[in-house]
Formats: C-alpha cells, sequence, structure tokens
C-alpha cells in the first residue's frame, strides 16, 4: 500500500501559525525574565500579532484549502481574521499597565492571549467539523484560564467556573450536534455537508435537522444568543477587564464565522429552516440583551449585556442570508470590536485613576470625567454615541447596513425591532455620557495618576476608528464587498 | 451483529444523563464528570457511526475529543482548586458574587 | 460663492474644535469671541451666497429650478448598491434656513457671551451652542435623508446637553431626561420613515426620492409621510410628543431662545416643507398634518393663557406658532409656513431674550406675578419687549402680522372653514396671553421682594444689542411677505415658489381680494379682541383673573395643570417602561429563572430523578435556561420536519 502525504500548504496558514509560535516563544522567553521585567512581553506579543497582520495582507487574495481540506484560506477567513488580530492587538496594548496592576502572571496572561487568538483564527477558517471543533476548543480553554487569571480576585475566580461549566455544556451538545450531522452525511467536511444537503432538501433525515439545531447552540453560546446568554454578565463582569475586551471582540467574531460557514455554506439547502430559528434568537436576543442593560449600574455588566444586544443586531445581518447581510456583518464586526474593546479600555482607564480594586466598574467612578480628564470623556462619549448608533458615526452605518439588509430579505419586522431597541438602547449609553459629563465627582478625590501611553494609544485608535470609518466606511466597505462576492461565489 | 440504532439510542441516554446531571448536581467536581459524559456520549455516537459508515474519520475525531475533554477538565480543575483557597468550598450553589 | 457654501456649516465646526482642544486655556473673553466670530462669519457667508444666487435666473432652460446647486463634499458611503455622497443642496429653501439660523444664532451667541459670564463651564457651553449650530445646518443643507438624520439626530443631542446645563438642578437633568425619552419616540419614526423610503424606492438622496415620490402607492405615501411626521412630532414639539418642550425651559434663556423657540424645533416644519413632494403624495397624511397642527395651537395657546411661569408662557406660545406653521404647509401652504416660521424667529428670540434680560435684573425670578412695573425701569427691554408682543399678536405692520395673515388665509382657502376658525380662535388668545405678559410684567405696581428691588437694572448692552436688533428684524421682517392685495408682491413666495413650482395649488389670489379683506379684519378683531380682555383683566380690573378662577375653580385647575398630560405620560409610558427595566433586570434574572427552574423542576421530579434538593444556584440556573431554550429549538426542528410545515 502506498501512503500518500498531501502536500502540506503551510504558507496560507502561516499568520495562525506565526501566533502560535509567539505564544510558545512568548512562553519560554517568560520563563527567563525576572517577575518585574514580564511587563515587557507585551511588545513581542504585539509584534507577532503584527506580524500576522502582515501576513494576511501578504495573503489576501488566497483561496486555499490546506491540511487536508480541513481549512480554508479564503477572504472570508483573512478578513474575519483582521478583526480577530485588531481585537488581539488592542487587548496587548490595554494589558501593558493593567495586568501588572493586577498582578496577572504575565508570562501565562500573554501566552493565553496568544493561544486564544489562534483558536479564534483557525475557527474562521475551519470548514470541517473536526477544525471547527478544535478551534472552538482552543479559543474556551485558553479563555476559561484568562478569566479566572485574577488568583486574588474571587470574583475572577468564580467567572471562570461559570464559564468553564457553560461553556463545557455547550460544547457537549455541538460535539452531538456534530456526530449527528457526520453520522448523516458521512463526511465531515461542510462541503459535503452542502452537496448532501442539496439532493435532499428538506426531505432531509430528521437527525440532520437535529445536528444543525445543537450546533447553533454550541455558537449560539459563544456568541451569547439568548437564552444561551446567561454567562455573559458574569463572566463579563468577574474577568480581568483587559480579558472581557479581548473576549467581547474576539469571540463574537470567531462564533459568527463558524455560524456563517455552518448556516451560509454546510446548511444552505435549509436556508427555510434555520432563518426562522435565526430570526426569533435575533429578536430575542436584542431585546433581552438591551432591556436587561437599562437598570445596570455596573458598567461591566451593562456592557455585557450591550454585547448581547449588538449580537443580535449582526445576527439580524445574518438572517438576512444575502450579500448584503453579509456585508453588513463583516462591516458591523469590524466596527464592533473597535467600539466595544475601546469602551471596556476606558473602563481600565478609570480603574487606574480610582484606588479599589473595582475602581471603574461602576457608573459613578465616571462621574466628572469630563472635568479631569476631557480627552477620556471625549473618547467615551464618541464611543457610547457609536454604540449606540448616532450617526455619522460608524455604529450608524453599521446598524443601517444590518437592518436594511433585513428589509431587503422582506424581515421587515426585524428592521422595526432592531431600530426600536436601538432607541431602547440610547437610554443606557447615553446615560454614561451624562454621568461623565453632567454630574459632579463626589467625595472629590480624583487621582492624578497618569494613564499609560499604550493604554492611550489604544483607546485613541478605538475612538478615531469610530468616526474614521463612520465618515469614510469606502475604505472598509470595499473590502468586505470583494470578501463576500467571492464568498457567494460571484 | 448488534444494530447500530442500539449503539446510538445508549449514546443518547449516556448524553441525556451528562446533561441532567449537570442540571441538578451541585458540587462542581460531578458537575466536571458530567461534562466528560456528555462528551463521551458524543464519542460514542461518533465511533458507531464510524463503524457503520466505513469511514475513519469518526474514530480520529473521537480520539480528537478525548485530548480536548482532558485539557478541559484538567483546567476546570485548576480553576476550581484556585477558587477553593478563596472560599473552601466547590458547591456550585454558593458561588453567587456576580448576579443581577 | 456658491461653491463655498460648505464653508457655511465648517465655520461652526471650526469653533466646536478650537475650543474644544484650546477652550480650557483660553480666557472667557476669547471662547465667547471666537465661538461669535465662527457663527458670524458663517451668517456673512451665507449672506454673499444668497446675494450670489438673487443673481442667478430663476429657470433652467429645461424649466428646472435654476438656482438650486447640489454641492459635493466627499464620498460618504460607496458599496455596491448602496450609494451615499454627503452633498449640500443648495436651493432657495436651504438657503433661507441657512440665513434664518446663522443669523439669529450670531445674535444670540453675542447675547449669550455676556448672559453667561457668571457660569461654570463657558467653554463648554459655547462648544455645544455651536455644535448646535453645526448639526442644524447639517440638517438643512444636507441633500439626503441621511444627511438630513445627522442633522436631525445631533441638533436634538444637543439640546439635551443644554437643556441640562444646569445639571446640579434636579429638576434640569429631569427635563434633559424627559426631552430625550420623548424625542426617542418621534426618532424611531423618522427613521423607520426613512428606512420606509430606502425599502421602497432604492435611494435616499433627495433628488431620486422627490421625482419617485409620485409613484409611490398612496397606502406607502402615507405611511412614510406619517412615519416622518411622527418624527416633526417630536422634534417640533406637537400633539402628542409636545411634553418636553415647556420642561425644556430649564435650560439657560439664550438656549430657549435658539433652540427651542427659533430653529431645532422648526426643524420639523422645515422637513415637511423640504419633502412635500411626499406630503403632496398622501392628501390624508397632509390634513392629518394640518389639523394635528390646528389642534395643537389652539391647544397649547389655552394653556398659556393661565401659565404663571414667563418662560413657560413663552414655550407654551412656541408650541402653539409651531402648530400654525403646521397647518401651514398641512393645507399644501408651504411659503407661508417658512415664512411664519422665519418671523416667528425673530419675535420668539426676541421674546426669549428679553424675558432673560429681565430673569437677569431680577436674580432669576419667573414668576410674572412677582413683577410689575418694569417698563421704567427697564425701558429698553421693554420697548423691545414691546415689539415682540406685537409681531406675535398679529397687530398690523408688525411681522406676525403678515406672516399669520397668510397662514390663516391659506387655511381658509385651501384647508377648510372650521381650520380657519381654529386659527382665529388661536390668534385672539395669542393677542392675549402675549398683552398679558406685556401688562403683568412691565405695568402696574411693583410686586417684586423688596430686596430684589434695589438690585433691578437694565441689562448691560452687549445683551441690549441683540435684543434692539431682534426687534428690528421683528418689526420689518414682515415686509418680505406682504400680502397679495397689497398689490406690491410677496417677496418671499416668489423667491421661494421655484422649489415648490410642484405644488398643484398656484398661491395667487386673484379675484379673491374681497376674502383677503375679509380674512385680514377677522384677523384684526381677533387680536383686538385678545388685547381688549387682556387690557380689561390686568390693567382695569387687576385681581379680577383671580376671582374668575375661583369662580370657575375646576376649569382653571386643569387648564393650569396643563390637561394633566404630563400625569397621564408618567403613569402610561415611562412608569410601565420604568418597571419593565427593573422587573427585567430583577424579576427575570433573579425570580424569571428561578420560575423556570421551578417549572422544569417539577417536570424533572416526577421523571424519577434526585432533585429533591432544588436549590436556587446561579450556574446551574443559567444551564436550565440554556436547556430550556435548547429543548425549545430541538422540538420546533423536529415538529417541523416531522409535521412539515
Amino acid at each position: 500500500m502506498e501512503i500518500s502525504i498531501a502536500p502540506l500548504n503551510l504558507l496560507a496558514i502561516a499568520p495562525q501559525i506565526v501566533v502560535s509560535v509567539t505564544a510558545l516563544v512568548v512562553l519560554l522567553v517568560g520563563l527567563f525574565l525576572p517577575e518585574e521585567h514580564r511587563g515587557r512581553i507585551a511588545w513581542p506579543s504585539l509584534a507577532g500579532v503584527l506580524i500576522a497582520a502582515g501576513l494576511l495582507y501578504y495573503l489576501w487574495d488566497r483561496n486555499d484549502l490546506t491540511l487536508s481540506a480541513m481549512l480554508r484560506t479564503d477572504g472570508y477567513s483573512l478578513f474575519l481574521n483582521l478583526i480577530i488580530l485588531i481585537a488581539a492587538a488592542l487587548a496587548i496594548l490595554f494589558s501593558v499597565d493593567y495586568a501588572g496592576r493586577v498582578r496577572l502572571p504575565r508570562t501565562e496572561y500573554y501566552s493565553l492571549l496568544l493561544l486564544s487568538t489562534t483558536g479564534m483564527m483557525l475557527m474562521t477558517a475551519a470548514v470541517n467539523l473536526i477544525t471547527l471543533f478544535l478551534a472552538l476548543e482552543m479559543l474556551s480553554i485558553a479563555l476559561y484560564v484568562l478569566v479566572g487569571l485574577n488568583r486574588a480576585e474571587q470574583r475572577s475566580g468564580e467567572a471562570a467556573i461559570k464559564y468553564l461549566v457553560l461553556g463545557a455544556f455547550s460544547s457537549g451538545f455541538l460535539l452531538y450536534g456534530m456526530a449527528l450531522v457526520y453520522g448523516q452525511v458521512g463526511s465531515m467536511a461542510l462541503d459535503d455537508v452542502r452537496v448532501h444537503l442539496l439532493s435532499t432538501g428538506s426531505q432531509s433525515p430528521v437527525l440532520l435537522w437535529l445536528g444543525l439545531g445543537l450546533m447553533l447552540i454550541g455558537f449560539g453560546f459563544k456568541v451569547a444568543l439568548v437564552p444561551f446568554h446567561m454567562w455573559t454578565p458574569d463572566v463579563y463582569q468577574g474577568a480581568p477587564t483587559s480579558v472581557t475586551a479581548f473576549m467581547s471582540a474576539g469571540t463574537k467574531v470567531a462564533g459568527f464565522a463558524a455560524l456563517g460557514r455552518v448556516t451560509l455554506v454546510a446548511f444552505s439547502g435549509l436556508q427555510n429552516v434555520w432563518i426562522w430559528v435565526l430570526a426569533v434568537l435575533a429578536a430575542l436576543t436584542m431585546t433581552i440583551g438591551n432591556l436587561a442593560a437599562l437598570r445596570q449600574t455596573n458598567l461591566k455588566r451593562m456592557l455585557a449585556y450591550s454585547s448581547i444586544a449588538h449580537a443580535g443586531y449582526v445576527l439580524v445581518g445574518l438572517t438576512a442570508a444575502n450579500r448584503t447581510g453579509l456585508d453588513a456583518v463583516f462591516f458591523y464586526l469590524f466596527i464592533y470590536a473597535f467600539m466595544n474593546t475601546g469602551a471596556f479600555a476606558v473602563l481600565i482607564a478609570a480603574h487606574r485613576l480610582g484606588s479599589s480594586p473595582v475602581a471603574g466598574e461602576n457608573l459613578d467612578d465616571l462621574a466628572g470625567l469630563a472635568e479631569h480628564r476631557p480627552w477620556l470623556a471625549a473618547a467615551m462619549a464618541l464611543l457610547m454615541f457609536s454604540l449606540t448608533g448616532v450617526p455619522p458615526l460608524a455604529g450608524f452605518l453599521g446598524k443601517l447596513y444590518l437592518f436594511s439588509a433585513a428589509v431587503e430579505a422582506g424581515l421587515i419586522w426585524l428592521a422595526i425591532l432592531g431600530v426600536l431597541n436601538s432607541v431602547v438602547s440610547a437610554y443606557y449609553y447615553l446615560r454614561v455620557v451624562v454621568t461623565m459629563y453632567m454630574r459632579d465627582k463626589k467625595g472629590a478625590e480624583v487621582v492624578p495618576a497618569p494613564l499609560c501611553p499604550a493604554l492611550q494609544l489604544g483607546i485613541a485608535v478605538a475612538a478615531i476608528a469610530t468616526v474614521f470609518w463612520g465618515l469614510w466606511p469606502a475604505s472598509i466597505l470595499n473590502l468586505v464587498t470583494i470578501t463576500t462576492r467571492s464568498f457567494f461565489g460571484g | 451483529m448488534i444494530p447500530a440504532s442500539y449503539y446510538l439510542i445508549l449514546s443518547a441516554v449516556l448524553f441525556t444523563i451528562g446533561a441532567v446531571g449537570l442540571l441538578i448536581r451541585r458540587n462542581a467536581l460531578v458537575i466536571l464528570m458530567s461534562i466528560e459524559m456528555m462528551l463521551n456520549a458524543a464519542n460514542l455516537t461518533l465511533v458507531t457511526y464510524s463503524r457503520f459508515l466505513e469511514n475513519i474519520d469518526g474514530q480520529v475525531f473521537a480520539l480528537l475529543v478525548m485530548a480536548v475533554a482532558a485539557a478541559e477538565v484538567a483546567v476546570g480543575l485548576a480553576i476550581i482548586v484556585s477558587f477553593v483557597r478563596h472560599r473552601d468550598t466547590t458547591d456550585l450553589d454558593e458561588i453567587n458574587l456576580l448576579k443581577g | 460663492m456658491l461653491n463655498y457654501v460648505w464653508l457655511i456649516p465648517l465655520l461652526p465646526l471650526l469653533g466646536v474644535l478650537v475650543n474644544v482642544a484650546l477652550g480650557r486655556w483660553l480666557s472667557r473673553r476669547i471662547v465667547a469671541f471666537l465661538a461669535c466670530l465662527a457663527v458670524v462669519a458663517s451668517f456673512l457667508v451665507a449672506l454673499l451666497v444668497f446675494f450670489e444666487m438673487l443673481g442667478l435666473p430663476t429657470e433652467t432652460e429645461a424649466g428646472g429650478n435654476g438656482r438650486e446647486r447640489i454641492i459635493p463634499i466627499f464620498s460618504w458611503i460607496v458599496a455596491g448598491n448602496f450609494q451615499v455622497e454627503a452633498r449640500i443642496l443648495l436651493d432657495q429653501l436651504s438657503i433661507l434656513m441657512a440665513l434664518v439660523v446663522t443669523g439669529v444664532s450670531a445674535i444670540i451667541h453675542v447675547y449669550s457671551a455676556e448672559y453667561m459670564k457668571e457660569e461654570a463651564y463657558y467653554a463648554r457651553y459655547f462648544i455645544w451652542l455651536n455644535l448646535f449650530v453645526f448639526m442644524m445646518l447639517v440638517l438643512v443643507l444636507g441633500d439626503s435623508f441621511l444627511t438630513m438624520y445627522v442633522g436631525w439626530e445631533g441638533v436634538g443631542l444637543c439640546s439635551y446637553l443644554l437643556i441640562g446645563y444646569w445639571f446640579e438642578k434636579e429638576s434640569a437633568a429631569q427635563a434633559g431626561k424627559k426631552a430625550f425619552i420623548v424625542n426617542r419616540v418621534g426618532d424611531f419614526g423618522f427613521a423607520l420613515g426613512i428606512m420606509l423610503i430606502f425599502a421602497t424606492l432604492g435611494s435616499l438622496s433627495f433628488e431620486d426620492v422627490f421625482p419617485a415620490a409620485k409613484s409611490l402607492l398612496p397606502g406607502t405615501a402615507t405611511a412614510i409621510a406619517l412615519l416622518l411626521f411622527l418624527g416633526a412630532t417630536g422634534k417640533s414639539a406637537q400633539i402628542p410628543l409636545y411634553v418636553w418642550l415647556p420642561d425644556a425651559m430649564e435650560g439657560p434663556t439664550p438656549v430657549s431662545a435658539l433652540i427651542h423657540a427659533a430653529t431645532m424645533v422648526t426643524a420639523g416644519v422645515y422637513m415637511v416643507a423640504r419633502c412635500h413632494a411626499i406630503f403632496e403624495a398622501s392628501p390624508l397624511a397632509s390634513s392629518v398634518v394640518a389639523w394635528i397642527g390646528a389642534i395643537t395651537a389652539l391647544y397649547a395657546a389655552t394653556i398659556a393663557l393661565v401659565q404663571k411661569d414667563l418662560k413657560r408662557v413663552l414655550a407654551y406660545s412656541t408650541i402653539s406658532q409651531l402648530g400654525l406653521m403646521f397647518t401651514g404647509v398641512g393645507v399644501g401652504a408651504y411659503a407661508a409656513g417658512m415664512f411664519h416660521l422665519t418671523t416667528h424667529a425673530f419675535f420668539k428670540a426676541l421674546l426669549f431674550l428679553c424675558a432673560g434680560s429681565v430673569m437677569h435684573a431680577l436674580a432669576g425670578e419667573l414668576d410674572i406675578f412677582k413683577m410689575g412695573g418694569l417698563r421704567h425701569k427697564m425701558p429698553y427691554t421693554f420697548a423691545t419687549f414691546l415689539v415682540g408682543v406685537f409681531a406675535i399678536s398679529g397687530i398690523p405692520f408688525f411681522a406676525g402680522f403678515f406672516s399669520k395673515e397668510e397662514i390663516l388665509f391659506s387655511e381658509f382657502v385651501y384647508g377648510n372653514p372650521v381650520l380657519w376658525l381654529l386659527g382665529e380662535i388661536t390668534a385672539g388668545l395669542t393677542a392675549f396671553y402675549a398683552f398679558r405678559l406685556l401688562f403683568v410684567v412691565f405695568y402696574g405696581k411693583s410686586r417684586i421682594a423688596k430686596k430684589l428691588e434695589a438690585h433691578i437694572h437694565e441689562s448691560p448692552s452687549l445683551m441690549l444689542a441683540p435684543m434692539i436688533l431682534l426687534a428690528i428684524l421683528a418689526f420689518i421682517g414682515g415686509y418680505i411677505g406682504l400680502p397679495p392685495v397689497w398689490g406690491l408682491g410677496n417677496a418671499i413666495d416668489r423667491f421661494l415658489h421655484p422649489v415648490f413650482a410642484d405644488v398643484p395649488l398656484a398661491q395667487e389670489a386673484t379675484g379673491r381680494a374681497t376674502l383677503e379683506w375679509f380674512i385680514m379684519a377677522a384677523s384684526l378683531l381677533a387680536a383686538g379682541l385678545g388685547f381688549l380682555a387682556a387690557y380689561w383683566l390686568y390693567v382695569r380690573k387687576w385681581g379680577m383673573a383671580e376671582r374668575m378662577s375661583e369662580s370657575a375653580p375646576g376649569l382653571y385647575r386643569l387648564v393650569y395643570d396643563k390637561y394633566r398630560i404630563d400625569e397621564l405620560y408618567n403613569t402610561v409610558i415611562v412608569k410601565p417602561l420604568q418597571s419593565l427595566g427593573t422587573a427585567l433586570s430583577s424579576t427575570v434574572e433573579k425570580r424569571g429563572i428561578d420560575g423556570a427552574v421551578h417549572g422544569l423542576a417539577w417536570l424533572t421530579d416526577r421523571a424519577g430523578e434526585g432533585v429533591r434538593r432544588l436549590q436556587t444556584g446561579l450556574v446551574r440556573n443559567y444551564a436550565l435556561l440554556m436547556f430550556v431554550g435548547i429543548v425549545l429549538l430541538v422540538a420546533y426542528l423536529i415538529i417541523r420536519r416531522v409535521v412539515g410545515f
């Protein structure tokens, strides 16, 4: 018997390789650095991320199947990987000062951050159930640890336990769903599932439908769709804020990448089935997320619920299941990465300005920020307005796109619900702005602490991005449309 | 030869036991075991299909899942141990600092 | 110069940026100077553009509007089939609005520099005020619904922030919140209307949408028009969304003058005029606009009769006057509506600035029954206020007379006599409450607290100059729109005509001279009666009003309490929403899940599993809720597959 080994096209996954190798190098280097210098690990980590981003550019026009058709490097994965790398780079910038201050073990911290990034990047490229699952677990397990990494804080551990238990629970369903799909199709490749459904359509076996449902649950958990969202507020609140910033953007991108591949490619033959599932989930997610956020006074929780609501908005675009919809999803995820990580970064800055371990988490901590930190307050205001969808900021355009995609797909009720929800959401976002600008600091203790330049840079980038891509979205939109055209085979 | 449906039903039952176990038990360690059970039930399904479809992918996947499950439990135990140092409890019902 | 029209919005924006960047280090005088300079320069550019426009032919060879220009700024969104250019639409309508906005803003900026000079957050005040002017200009100059929406949200934001400017005051914070919530309802309608336009016509640019509006199905046109009008009722404080405007008086008085009287609140009227193609396509929507306007006008005027707070009287008066404008545009007399918008901007801003001057002298006193006899102590304020009162009451030869006249005439001719009658009654009430203010505040005996008496002084010249300027405008402003029967021609109608050329009714009054004289006489009568009643009650028989309120206490109370609408809103909308929010965060998260837990626990218990010790532990509750979701989803899929629907 002749054993043939398929040629490995490692170049196609070079970005992932670079990030994972960086993670290992960082781990090794950290061993030999004395504790007080470990903060410097941020820089090689950032370098790895930036090199990977450069490689994305180099690979831009590729459409390669690699590793025995396990991964596909195409515009879809490259663009989403870009977003993930942006989120990772921002998270690293935010961590430079913060990770040391809350005494995270920094070697492990950066290493795990990069490993989780690798998992996310693999997930966007995965076109096989095996790689999809492994990538998901890679990002999840690294995140479980990251969430609980602040060992001095009981809440960090509690968040990690909750995330792990519920995450593993959902992974179980995901895996079971995958097994059922495999059993009915006889192959793990998403393309084979698609081909199988082309012939059977809605007469396909019930177990295949069941498999679809269970897989939707697994990915729905990762992107925090209601009712699989319950972990989100607790975990976002308990985790170190820099981790929250990273996971709120990165995990969502990876989860939506998988959802997109599974629904739009593999199960395109059952589109009329999952479209209703997703529509209902989107409606629930937007509504519950926003309503729950209304009464929050803890900013991390509020942003957690807000991120749930935003997952709902993005899902509206996916539900539309047309090119405009996917365009909108990509654009929204792109700007969302800036908006949301930026907002959490402001909380990190506010933590620096306070003295208690939970400083910067409560709405009151931002009171009077406009007086003593005008630029920080202005950046936060921009981010909040963008999240609300105030024109002409990027968040507004993103929502406009998402909802017009829904209208185009005939889901007018969903679009109306979306608009209604953004109307409601304005209330809690604006409350942050009002607190910063229109309330005085009580107790009058203002720490004249200097903010870490890396953190300032990160926040500035995020805030400027919301303005820039609100006014000149063409640069990104062109990229997006090229990507989706190749994805839909146009 | 035992028909495939026997294996599938067994794995479905095991999966349900795992899921229900997670829902009703309070001890974090038992919950980790329940998760293991769910994953292994899924593995059984994979292996069954692999055997009856005469396709090796399922078995490969099952092996990989075992590795993943091991990693997951290792991390889970580590987290629980680190938590026990704070609170000296593994009862999930007593862990509710974060809520609302 | 036409190609430099982008300078009009850019200059206030520059003012914002400079003061944001440097405001902390500059002295107050320089901050104010920069802010004023930005707006004044913007006004001058608008003026130059206007004069150049006058030199252009009114018609192109193809019969289009020869004075219309579209000036591209930059390509905003270019992606596939969705393209939006950020462009300026320059035509007679937008330049008129730009002139009014920048002109009145410039005057009020100067006034503010003096009025606000004692305040903390001085730079922030001017930043917001400049930002407001910029946003307002984006609103009126934009050439698509998207740019209009940008401005629409932007002015709302500035208004909201400025209402809450004195945020230490609880009532100011509450007023800001109220303005915000009510406006969100309107903006929701506006946003939906825009989406519907995009969904049906595939474009948001005015030049695509308006020509296509005729081809809309009547139902769609009505839906779009009514949704847009819902937005207008929010922004322009009409029934049912007017409740925020009286509370908005918590803001500084110049802000009330600029945003809540002269400019922002008129955005709705401008929007309807701008979108007249859509409203013309739906007679139903147009008559809704007209009737809502007329009813609001009457309703708000009755409330204004009994208010004791100087600024609140003016606020209700603003609502009432806006209603009149909506009646005008509702019956199709768009030019008349815009004309009244212009004159109203002058005289209402003037009245507010006078009110500010009075407050300035009386250390912030607002109760008109604690004033009195001020005419000798504040002669200039008195004189300018008098002009404002004449203008708003429709005394002949003052601005309000001409514009109100034109609307009333249109109501009668194009609308319906009932509308007109409502309008005349409103006019009478308007004269009454305006003269009531005049008499109570400036005539009679002084009822001012002793310790304030010595403090009374005429305002400094930096405040008086803007007031005098506005008084002049409130006097001469009407001469741009003389009634046709006077034979001199209506300049503003002629100027605006190309914009509204597609409106079927031609604004000519040939053979209707008698009717016009009759309507003029009726208005004079109404104004005269209002004046006499006010004079009788508040000069001759001082104190009789109180006795009257005692003889009909129920009615008086009801009107005084503003028909208790606020309470209704509170119980019907605000409370339920608040409790829904509370319910969701406390009940759904804490109890609801528990409830679901209990429900399912019951099932599991029956299934014979060991759920005896079911307790509330959050992780497990989360898992259970997930599980419920999973079960529902799976059940749906299986049922759908098996039943096959």
